[in-house]
Parts: structure tokens; sequence; C-alpha cells
């Protein structure tokens, strides 16, 4: 321990440089977006703008909160999440409390374990699930992109999991105290819960903010879309103009009048601004909720 | 009988709890399920399940006698067991790297930047990639140009295309992929690498004879659950990338099913995909699952 071999010194050097440019790869597209969105046209389209802004400007920004759809897409998505994350929250922790009694006390828990879970093996897929989307009547509706994914699975399994490594006393001093389930899962397990309610808070808020796709074909008008959805669109555009004509990005801007580049990153950047404020919060839950709840023993 | 009623008495409020969860379930995940007998029907849109058009398998004989679909099997597969080897080393080799980390600064700042690509989406991520890889201004072909090379079409480009797939999904998920390993790591008896310090061991050797094989069982777990992902090559990311020009190398199952079904409106047909999709992943699945109680005893719940 106090001898440190010289190849091994190396070693130590190599090893921080490679992880030092591992996190500058990961910190490289934020950092790249936010310089673009910052700069003037003018020089994004000169290619001068890598990871420092160049004739500081906030037009963009300006002229993006002028953009009715943006804004309006911005809103929809702001309901979705909060909507959308209470109803998985109040339903993942419904499902994974009885899930997690065992088998003596809980007779049917296997059965209904087994119904939950089947889902996360086989599904009806696309044209099935859309099908029955479209018949109740949800198309346009922002419960099209809350009720298909109501119950997340896998945090549920992380739920359950966690409620199962709780220590049994705290259930049968409840019980002592006259509480039923209802008020055990209320006044005991969630309080000391809340390590893993907020890593499945933060998989759901992030999982609700990203979706695009579920806006895409439920969503038969444009000012329904959810700000993914809207992004997704845009992007899609600009990404056929590019490649089928061969044109760079600058030249195919202008000819096909797609959006400012500026504009787009300030898009793109306030897009993940919400996960970048949520986050450092949550950041030192997740991991240990993750390996508890996923890698027992 | 008194204690069995008694006991059920007492479970009430679990049954009770479950029932929101159950009927969510059985409308969006049961009923298609259900819906999967169109794959076995002429359905058209209009006239509803009530028309019964029984064409037994001919979507099914119509799918595998289209021309390009076994490319695109092929391609799903390529690129999800090329997903899934760099899924399982490059993670790895990272956390064992962060592991020879001394200074918990340095570690914890570089694990919470590698993480955070986990959490942005393949929208924002590929309107990212499509700047830096664009041949004419992107910071990758900027680089080549500097080395002396011509510029590549990375995203317009089939022998490329798969490649970029297989990179960016590392780019994005390596470090959340670490979060795994590092935790294995930290389980490991330290009394052994004690025990291999006295026997002379240097850090080569210490990796070699007590680390890696410490996280062998983690190692064998996340491949025997990854066989589930054979089919899927990754809807979101290649649906973001792609284009008519990469067709050829980047069409997968999903994309394939999401072209026939919602854009071409062959309901049947691409209901009928889906359902191979399903059941060959359901056995993939089931085996990963089988695989991984054997061998590493999991259990999903």
């Amino acid at each position: 321990m106090h001898h440190i071999s010289a190849p091994y010194r190396w070693f130590l050097r190599f090893n921080y440089a490679v992880l030092t440019v591992l996190a500058l790869l990961c910190l490289f597209p934020l950092v790249n977006i936010l310089a673009i969105s910052f700069s003037s046209s003018g020089a994004v389209a000169a290619g001068k703008v890598t990871f420092w802004p160049v004739d500081w400007t906030l037009s963009s920004y300006t002229y993006m909160m002028e953009n009715r759809q943006f804004t309006g897409s911005f809103l929809i998505s702001l309901t979705r999440v909060a909507l959308g994350t209470a109803v998985n929250l109040v339903l993942t922790i419904l499902v994974a409390y009885p899930l997690s009694k065992d088998a003596r006390t809980f007779r049917s828990r296997t059965v209904y374990a087994w119904i939950f879970v089947f889902t996360m093996l086989f599904g009806g897929g696309l044209i099935p699930t859309y099908l029955v989307v479209k018949e109740t009547g949800m198309l346009n509706s922002v419960w099209a992109l809350i009720l298909p994914g109501a119950v997340p699975i896998f945090n549920v399994l992380l739920m359950l999991n966690f409620f199962r490594g709780l220590p049994k006393e705290l259930e049968e001093a409840a019980w002592m105290d006259g509480a039923g389930h209802f008020r055990t899962l209320w006044s005991v397990y969630l309080p000391v819960s809340l390590p893993s309610i907020a890593t499945v808070t933060l998989f759901t808020v992030v999982g609700h903010w990203n979706a695009w796709f579920d806006g895409m074909i439920y969503m038969k008008s444009p000012e329904h879309h959810p700000l993914a959805t809207y992004l997704q669109s845009m992007l899609q555009q600009q990404l056929n103009v590019t490649t089928t004509t061969g044109m760079s990005l600058e030249e195919a801007d202008r000819l096909s009048r797609v959006s400012d580049r500026t504009t787009q990153a300030s898009q793109i950047f306030l897009s993940v601004v919400p996960i970048l404020v949520l986050y450092p919060f949550l950041q030192r839950y997740f991991v240990k909720g993750l390996v508890v709840g996923s890698v027992k023993g | 009988m008194n204690a069995n009623l008694k006991g059920f008495v007492r479970n009430i409020p679990l049954h009770l709890m479950l029932v929101p969860g159950l009927i969510v379930i059985l409308i969006y995940n049961y009923i298609p399920m259900a819906g999967l007998i169109i794959a076995f029907q002429d359905f058209s849109p209009i006239g509803g399940f009530r028309v019964m058009n029984w064409v037994g398998l001919d979507n099914f004989k119509y799918l595998f006698e289209l021309p390009g679909f076994y490319q695109v099997v092929w391609n799903t597969v390529f690129i999800s067991v090329m997903k899934i080897i760099a899924g399982l080393t490059v993670p790895v080799l990272v956390a064992l790297l962060l592991n020879e980390v001394r200074s918990s600064g340095f570690k914890r700042s570089v694990q919470t930047i590698i993480y955070m690509p986990h959490f942005f989406s393949w929208v924002v991520l590929a309107g990212i990639l499509i700047d830096v890889l664009s041949p004419s201004g992107g910071l990758v072909n900027m680089a080549l140009k500097a080395a002396g090379y011509p510029p590549i079409q990375f995203l317009a480009s089939n022998d490329w295309f798969p490649y970029v797939l297989v990179i960016s999904d590392q780019w994005k998920e390596f470090g959340f992929g670490t979060i795994i390993y590092l935790a294995a790591l930290t389980s490991i008896d330290s009394s052994l690498y004690e025990a291999a310090v006295m026997d002379g061991a240097g850090r080569w050797k210490q990796t070699w004879h007590i680390t890696l094989p410490g996280i062998r069982p983690i190692m064998i777990l996340m491949l025997t659950l990854s066989l589930g992902n054979v089919l899927n090559g990754g809807f979101d990311q290649v649906f973001n990338l792609y284009n008519p020009l990469v067709y050829e190398s980047g069409d997968i199952l999903d994309t394939m099913i999401y072209r026939i079904g919602l854009q071409d409106a062959q309901y049947s047909v691409s209901t009928a995909l889906g359902l191979i999709k399903s059941v060959v992943s359901f056995l993939f699945i089931g085996l990963g699952y089988y695989l991984a109680y054997r061998i590493a005893n999991y259990r999903i719940f």
C-alpha cells in the first residue's frame, strides 16, 4: 500500500486520463448544444462553435419563447409529467405492497405476481395496443400517454424488493397498534421508503418527459404533441433533408427553411433542463435504490 | 376454517389495493394480447373486429416472401448482439478503472457525469449526433479532415450505420451500466486482496485472480438476462437516426412493424410480424430467466 511501483504510477496517470476523456465525452453533447444555443447563427453556420459560444446572443431563446408550438408542447409535457407521475407512483406502490407480502400470509400473491410479470415477458405489440387506445376513445387525449403505461412493472419490482428488505418488526409493531394494511402502508412503509420512492420518481419523471413515440402515434394533430414529440418531428425533418440530399446541415437549413440550428439547440437544451434540475437531488438515491432493487443477495 | 376466514378478511385490503393496477393491465396489456388474433385475419380498421375474415397463415406467408425480410431479421440480430457484447464489456472495463481511483471526489464526479446521458432521450442525443457526424461541418469529420482522411457519411452509409448505432448506444449507456459492477466490486472481501499482497501479487494479478472472479457471477447474470433482447435493436435510437439511405443495414423488426403497420396501414401483416417477434422474444426471455435461475440463483421477485 505504501509503495507504488513505477508501472502502477503510469497506469494511474493513464487511468485518470481515460476516465477524464470518457466523462468529457458524456458532457460534450450538453456543452456543445449550450454553446450553439448562445451563439449567433452566422457563427454556427461557419462552423466556429464547439464548446464555447461565439458572438454571445440570447436571440434564439427570445425567438423560441414566441413560438406557440414550442410553449404549447412544453405545457403539455409538464401536464403529462405531473399527472403521469402521480398515477404511476400511486399504482406502483399499491401493486408493490401486496406483492411484497410472503405467500404464506397472502395466498394469492403468486398468482397476482405472475399476472403482472407476464406483461413484462409478452405483449400484444404495436397495432393491437394502438387499436385498444383508439377503441377506448383516447386519441388526442393526454390520458393516451398516461394510462397504457400506468403500471410500470420494472418500478413495481424495485419497490417490491425494497419493501421486502424492510424488517418484519416494523409491520408487526404497526399491527399491534391496531393499524390495518392501508394504515401500515401509509404511516410505516412509505416514510421509510423515501430512497426507493425517489428512485422510482426519477425514472418515472424522466420516462414521461422523454417519451415521444406515443405522442406521435396517439396525438393526431401537432398542437397536442408533447415537447419530445415536437422535437422529434423537427429533428427528423432535418435528418431527412441532410442525408437524402447529401447537403451539409447549413445548406439544408437555408434551403429547406427547417428551423435555425441555434433555435433547435436552445429547444434541445430547454428540453433537458428539467432533467438536469432533478438529477442532482435524486442521484444519491438512485444508485443505492437500483442496486438494492434489481440485484439481490 | 375460522382461522382461514380471519386470514382472508385481514387480507381483503391487499386484494383491494391490486384492483386499480389489475384493471389497467387488463385493458392495456391483456386485451392487446387477445387482439393478436388479427394476425390471422384480413383486418381493416373500418370493419373492426366484428368482421371476421379469417385468412389463416396468409399474413405470415406474405411476410416470409417479402423481399428484404431476412435482411431485417439479420440486421436486428446483428445490431443487438453487438450491443449486448459491448454492453457487457465496456461497463466492466470502466468499473475496473473507476475502482482503481483513490480520490473519492474525482471518482464521484466522473460517475455523476457518465450516468447522465442515460437520462437523455434518443431524440436529444440523435439531434446532437446528427450534428457531430455531419459530413461537412461535424466535429468528427473535421477531425478526420485534419488528419488527412476524406469525410465519411456516417448516417447515410450502410457500411457505417450499424457501428454508429452500437457506439452511440454505449455512449449513452456505458456509465449507467457501471452502477451494478461497481456495487459488485465493493462487495468483494478485502481480506482476499490483503492475502494476495502477502503472497506478492501485483495489481494485475489481483485484478485477474480476485476482482474478475469476484464479479463473474454478476457478469453471467447480466449476460443471461440480456438474452431477451436479441430481437430488440433499439427502436428509439434507430428510428431517430435512420433514413431511407440506410434501410438496408439499419431496418430492424420494430421499425419494420411500425412502417408496415402505421405508415402503410397493413394492420394484420404488422401484427403478424409483431406476434412472431413477441413469441420468439418470449422464448429467449424465458430461457434467459431459466439460465439466470439455474446458474446465478436469480429470481425476478
